[in-house]
């Protein structure tokens, strides 16, 4: 009865070939936790379904020797949870990914499905933004990479060509005195879509924050990279005045609408207040490293 | 079009059985395989209600490619017990009065053997959070989570 | 606690019968089952809130390849809506056949307009979009303000108020005394409005079922429901089959809670699988077990209370503006029966209002109406206490109803357990905690009438000398742990030889629904009736075999003795010795008790809640939860601390977070579980119960029914809670995060008026 076709190559090669021959009636199989459910639901009827959990660069996760990591795309939150050292590096993009659903669903799902999905309110998404991850595709014209806040393009889309698939996650290696944190508003203490999101990832250098980099989510058709609200919190000391101007920022920044889950004015205040709360948990975790 | 032919092991088990590539693990289990303990409660991952674990890790059955299972492991509430001898948590939510209607009851197993498999001494605060995944609409959880927790307890003395 | 604890079986935590197949995976549901030759229904439903159907053609769809069978709303009988109204409990027929499938009119998005069966689902599923509805789209109305506007779109153009068509389908009231009067009496009278949103039961289990019509016409139900009396009757009367030619069979339930007192499939599936000579699976998704169902009623009621500055209530006017959806029947009588009930007020006036609006039809949701009434009436009584300067336990104490009280929908209450809930709320561990920054404590108590009515049983012993107990209500609580206590301890014999089942209507003798609290009151009725029976016969065996009188002989701890060495010096013969001699003593031991049981006392319960308010973003979070209830007699105790515990999470969920959202086009818009926020596990603490038995005197046990009340104080604990935590009072539900942060930046409080 129904026209599907499931493949699932070893190789990234392979995989790009299908996606691409099979155009705009072909999707990418990670952990299925979104792909699934628009199928069953009619929103979505694919031709082909291309599972790229048997190609080793998609679901492994790597640490090189400066300190930097590169997570596949596919690899799940418990993965990524299980792994020894990421969570300690970077507990924001950690606890951003096992925000996504419940436990059931963290045993499948991706950053890069969530990422490719295309979700505004997507949970890993503010705190890759923030952690100033590279995404790595590829395509039929070969390899190339983004800023990870450049791959959203609206609700439901993304800037990916035709055909490109993303590959992995590059996180950069950090220096001495870094940390993140994500916070998430929701009405219930678990299960919720983000009514806001919050990533933030900082470096503090004798108390002071030398580095900053902001992701806000939920409150705009992408997840924004906040500049204002970094750099009020840059030179800073974490003051309760700097703490005002980058939640102010982040107010300012929200471009949200009313819906089941949010109206435009709460969610507005809200992330001024997540961006307190969160960046206070980053400054603790980052200088408790020290 | 043809259905697909999948090869795979539950509960221990070598088992074969034909679907469609867009049934999920979920249809398979309660269709072909007759395996009718993991429920459907929603079909879209928010009930946990068909929980099953692929290759050790949690997951919703529903949220999975039948197809998917093909060279991995797949186990369900079927294979909980062992023969007649019930898993201490299957013997602990009887004695405790951890369910009502029961639909719930296998996704909540499962996830609860998930947990102490992982964590044989959870905080109160951790076994709810990672039941927060099995809705429960009979029983407000309180027994649910004094069973886990007493089961913990249980098999960590032994 | 002042439980009996002297007992062997009953009040002890025993393990339920059906509980090994539960956690083994291995118990029936509805949607478990298959038959051989088995194939799959779907229903087309109308996507519009309120449109005229002037033609339906199905003949695209019964040329698809697969497909069996289609139905429509020609193939269900009518009940014509002048004949007037045709009864089933408290459903009315003539809605009843208009809801499993729309006649003249589709009433809301998610009526059934048609259905088909077919090979697969998928089939079944392509087949419904092949069928052509001519709708005629009228205007439509969901909320009760915008259906009694003088120019709402009317659905039942029939039905008229104040000699009008309208769509107020009813109204009652319950009087007492003279409110004018009593008013001028008050010192203080508080005077607001509160308004609800419809909520769902939540049950987990979709509804399904599974129906085979051999040609001679006699069908086999298997379906998810809190009757099966219900289904057959329903299905009988909506497809012309004979009851007597109708096995309903109870599958394990899912969660019912109320939902499943009605049938939404069955007389699909039944005429499906009579056309196509093949037995139909139907099984509804979750979307439209959201759309399609019954919600309760959203609601807008007006609380009005006056009393003396010496604390005593002297008027009360309550009005309860219920949403009933498509068809006439929201719970008003709950609602205005149940919310004053537990106070003494000598000047009442409580009326109700059924609205019909362009949603589902209501279905009854845990106590209908009551937690309702009692959300905006127990608000108001806070209001009271605090300008009167009392303990809200205190002000409740002072007016509680006790034995010799009136009530307003007619009783005098004999001997009830109110006082007692509020004198053990109020010395309870809970009440005396401290509370911290941000914190607040609430109280609130609520009554439900409960239940008696019609219960079947059988109880028969077997060949080897154990019990099997034949029961005639499905089981959504635990009643087959209770039923084989009480058997048990009445017997004499360990629990574990006393086997409990459910009978189908072919099986067991007519039994009323689950539902009401009255399944372990009404079934422990008949049960004892005929364990008492048995005793009988087993002293009779006995005192044939001594050759003494039978009145010699008593029954006690599983074997028959004589009452004193006077009556002979005999050993005892125990019930599996008796067993074994029953062929040649008379032939089988067993009797079966049928009655419509009476003596159902109301229930009452008081709770207290404590709350933690994250003032930043609006999050209030219940802490900590005390339910206190007046239960008759524990029978099981886990399994009636369970009914407290869940209805106390039903409460919070209707308070916090759940509601019917609807899109401008008038759809349901969360019809799913991620946008429908019942609580998750981590949303709740632990949830204390406290039993006080006050027994009932009219049953052999003890029993009162318990598990309406636990819902019905809930909500307004929680709003009480967050007042006491924020200084803000809450007049509208759920108090969701973006509605408490609103309330927090108002910038004055919501007047009276």
């Amino acid at each position: 009865m129904t026209e599907l076709r499931y493949l699932a190559p070893g190789t990234l090669d392979e995989a790009v070939g299908a996606f691409a021959k099979a155009g705009s009636a072909a999707r990418i199989l990670a952990g299925g936790t979104d792909l699934l459910v628009q199928m069953r639901s009619g929103v979505l009827k694919p031709g082909v379904i291309v599972d790229i959990k048997k190609i080793p660069e998609m679901t492994t996760i790597e640490q090189a020797a400066d300190g930097g990591f590169r997570i596949g795309a596919a690899v799940s939150g418990m993965a990524l949870h299980d792994h020894k050292t990421f969570g300690k590096v970077w507990p924001g993009v950690l606890e951003a990914v096992n925000l996504i659903g419940s436990k059931q669903v963290q045993g499948r799902a991706s950053a890069g499905g969530n990422l490719c999905n295309g979700s505004p309110a997507g949970d890993s998404v503010p705190a890759m933004v923030a952690a100033g991850a590279i995404v790595t595709v590829q395509g039929p014209n070969g390899r190339r990479e983004l800023k990870v806040e450049d791959v959203p393009a609206g609700p439901g889309r993304t800037n990916l060509k035709p055909g490109e698939i993303l590959v992995s996650f590059a996180l950069p290696p950090r220096p001495a005195g870094s940390s993140d944190a994500y916070l998430r508003m929701i009405p219930r203490t678990e299960m919720d879509i983000a009514v806001v999101g919050v990533g933030v990832s900082l470096t503090i250098k004798d108390g002071t924050v030398t580095a900053a980099r902001v992701g806000l989510g939920a409150v705009a058709p992408t997840v924004l990279l906040v500049e204002d609200a970094a750099k009020a919190l840059i030179g800073s000391k974490l003051d309760d005045a700097a703490l005002a101007k980058a939640a102010a920022a982040c107010s300012a920044a929200c471009r949200p609408i009313d819906d089941k889950r949010g109206t435009i004015a709460y969610r507005t205040k809200v992330a001024g207040v997540l961006l307190k709360r969160t960046a206070a948990i980053a400054a603790k975790r980052a200088t408790q490293k020290n | 079009m043809a259905k697909v032919h999948v090869t795979t092991t539950i509960n221990g088990e070598p088992m074969e059985f034909l679907c469609e590539p867009n049934d999920t693990m979920l249809d398979a289990l309660r269709g072909p395989l007759a395996l009718t303990g993991s429920k459907e409660g929603c079909a879209s991952g928010d009930c946990g209600a068909c929980s099953i674990t692929l290759d050790d890790r949690l997951v919703c059955s529903c949220l999975m490619l039948a197809v998917e299972s093909e060279g991995h492991e797949i186990r369900t509430i079927e294979g909980m017990a062992q023969g007649d001898k019930l898993h201490p948590l299957q013997q602990k939510f009887l004695e405790m009065a951890a369910l009502q209607c029961g639909i719930c009851t296998s996704g909540m197993l499962m996830a609860s053997d998930a947990l102490l498999k992982r964590s044989p001494d959870p905080t109160e605060e951790e076994v709810r959070f990672w039941l927060a995944g099995n809705l429960c609409r009979c029983t407000g959880y309180d027994k649910i989570v004094r069973a886990v927790m007493d089961t913990a307890a249980e098999m960590r003395a032994q | 606690m002042n439980l009996v604890t002297n007992n062997k079986w009953i009040g002890q935590r025993t393990i339920r019968p059906d509980g090994m197949d539960k956690v083994t995976g291995r118990a029936q549901f509805a949607a478990d089952t298959t038959m051989p030759g088995m194939i799959w229904g779907k229903v087309l439903r109308s996507p519009h809130p309120h449109a005229r159907i002037k033609s339906i053609d199905t003949s695209k769809a019964e040329k698809l390849p697969g497909v069996k069978a289609v139905v429509t709303s020609k193939d269900i009988v009518d009940f014509t809506i002048e004949k007037g109204a045709v009864m089933l409990g408290i459903q009315d027929m003539r809605w009843m056949c208009r809801n499993v499938m729309a006649r003249e009119k589709a009433l809301f998005p998610g009526h059934p307009v048609a259905a088909v069966a077919a090979t697969t689902e998928a089939i079944a599923a392509e087949a419904c979009k092949l069928i052509e509805v001519d709708y005629e789209v009228l205007p439509w109305s969901i909320e009760i303000d915008d259906a009694i506007k003088p120019d709402a779109a009317i659905l039942h153009e029939f039905n008229k108020f104040d000699g009008k068509p309208s769509n107020i389908a009813g109204r009652l009231e319950h009087k007492k005394g003279d409110i004018a009067e009593g008013f001028k009496k008050a010192d203080i009278v508080i005077e607001r409005t509160f308004t609800t949103r419809p909520v769902h039961q939540g049950y987990i289990e979709p509804h399904a079922c599974l129906i085979s019509v051999a040609p001679d016409g006699k069908t086999t139900i298997w379906s998810s429901s809190q009757g099966q009396f219900m289904v057959r009757a329903m299905t009988s009367m909506l497809t012309g089959i004979p009851q007597s030619d109708i096995r309903a069979i109870p599958a394990e339930i899912g969660g019912g809670f109320g939902g499943k007192t009605i049938v939404y499939l069955e007389p699909l599936a039944t005429i499906l699988a009579k056309k196509s000579g093949r037995p139909v699976k139907m099984v509804m998704t979750r979307e439209e077990v959201m759309r399609a169902t019954g919600p309760t009623s959203g609601s807008k009621s007006t609380v009005k209370i006056g009393a003396t500055k010496d604390g005593k209530i002297v008027a009360a006017h309550g009005t309860f503006y219920l949403q009933a959806g498509a068809f006439p029947g929201s719970p008003i009588r709950g609602a205005a029966g149940c919310s004053f009930t537990p106070y003494d007020v000598p000047n009442l006036l409580s009326e109700g209002y059924d609205v019909c609006s362009n949603r589902s039809k209501v279905a009854a949701y845990r106590a209908p109406g009551a937690p309702i009434g009692a959300y905006a009436v127990e608000c108001v009584l806070d209001e009271v206490a605090e300008a009167l300067k009392m303990d809200p336990l205190d002000f409740r104490l002072k007016n509680a109803a006790k034995e010799g009280t009136k009530a307003a929908h007619g009783p005098t209450f004999p001997r009830i357990g109110y006082i007692e809930t509020l004198e053990a709320a109020k010395n309870s561990e809970h009440y005396k905690a401290p509370l911290g920054k941000l914190q607040g404590r609430g109280v609130a108590s609520g009554f439900w009438f409960n239940a008696g009515g019609e219960s079947s049983a059988q109880v028969n012993i077997t060949e080897d000398g154990n019990v099997v107990v034949t029961t005639g209500h499905p089981d959504i609580g635990g009643s087959r742990a209770g039923i084989a206590n009480i058997c048990a301890e009445l017997l004499g014999i360990d629990y574990s030889r006393v086997s409990v089942i459910i009978g189908d209507t072919q099986t067991v003798g007519f039994s009323n629904l689950t539902g009401g609290s009255r399944v372990l009151f009404a079934s422990s009725m008949v049960v004892t009736q005929s364990t008492d029976k048995i005793i009988q016969t087993l002293r009779e065996r006995a005192a044939k075999i001594w050759e003494i009188d039978p009145e010699a002989v008593k029954w006690e701890q599983g074997a028959a003795h004589p009452v004193s060495p006077n009556a002979g010096q005999f050993e005892p013969l125990t019930l599996k010795e008796l067993a074994e001699k029953a062929p040649a003593m008379g032939g089988p031991i067993g009797a079966g008790v049928q009655l419509n049981t009476t003596g159902a006392d109301g229930g009452f319960g008081t709770h207290v809640c404590d709350v933690e308010v994250d003032v930043d973003l609006g999050i209030a979070r219940v802490i900590r939860y005390t339910a206190v209830q007046d239960v008759g007699r524990a029978i099981h105790p886990g399994y009636v601390e369970g009914q407290l515990q869940g209805g106390v999470a039903q409460g919070i969920g209707w308070a916090l977070n759940e509601e019917y959202i609807y899109t401008r086009e008038g759809k349901v818009d969360n019809p799913g579980f991620l946008d429908y926020r019942m609580p998750v596990c981590s949303d709740l603490p632990m949830l204390d119960c406290i039993m006080v038995e006050v027994p009932n005197p009219k049953h052999p046990q003890g029993v009162k029914g318990v598990g309406e009340v636990p819902l019905v104080p809930v909500m307004a604990a929680v709003a009480n809670a967050i007042y006491n935590a924020l200084g803000k009072r809450f007049y509208a539900l759920p108090m969701s995060p973006p509605k408490v942060l609103e309330v927090l930046e108002a910038p004055t409080q919501q007047a009276a008026e």
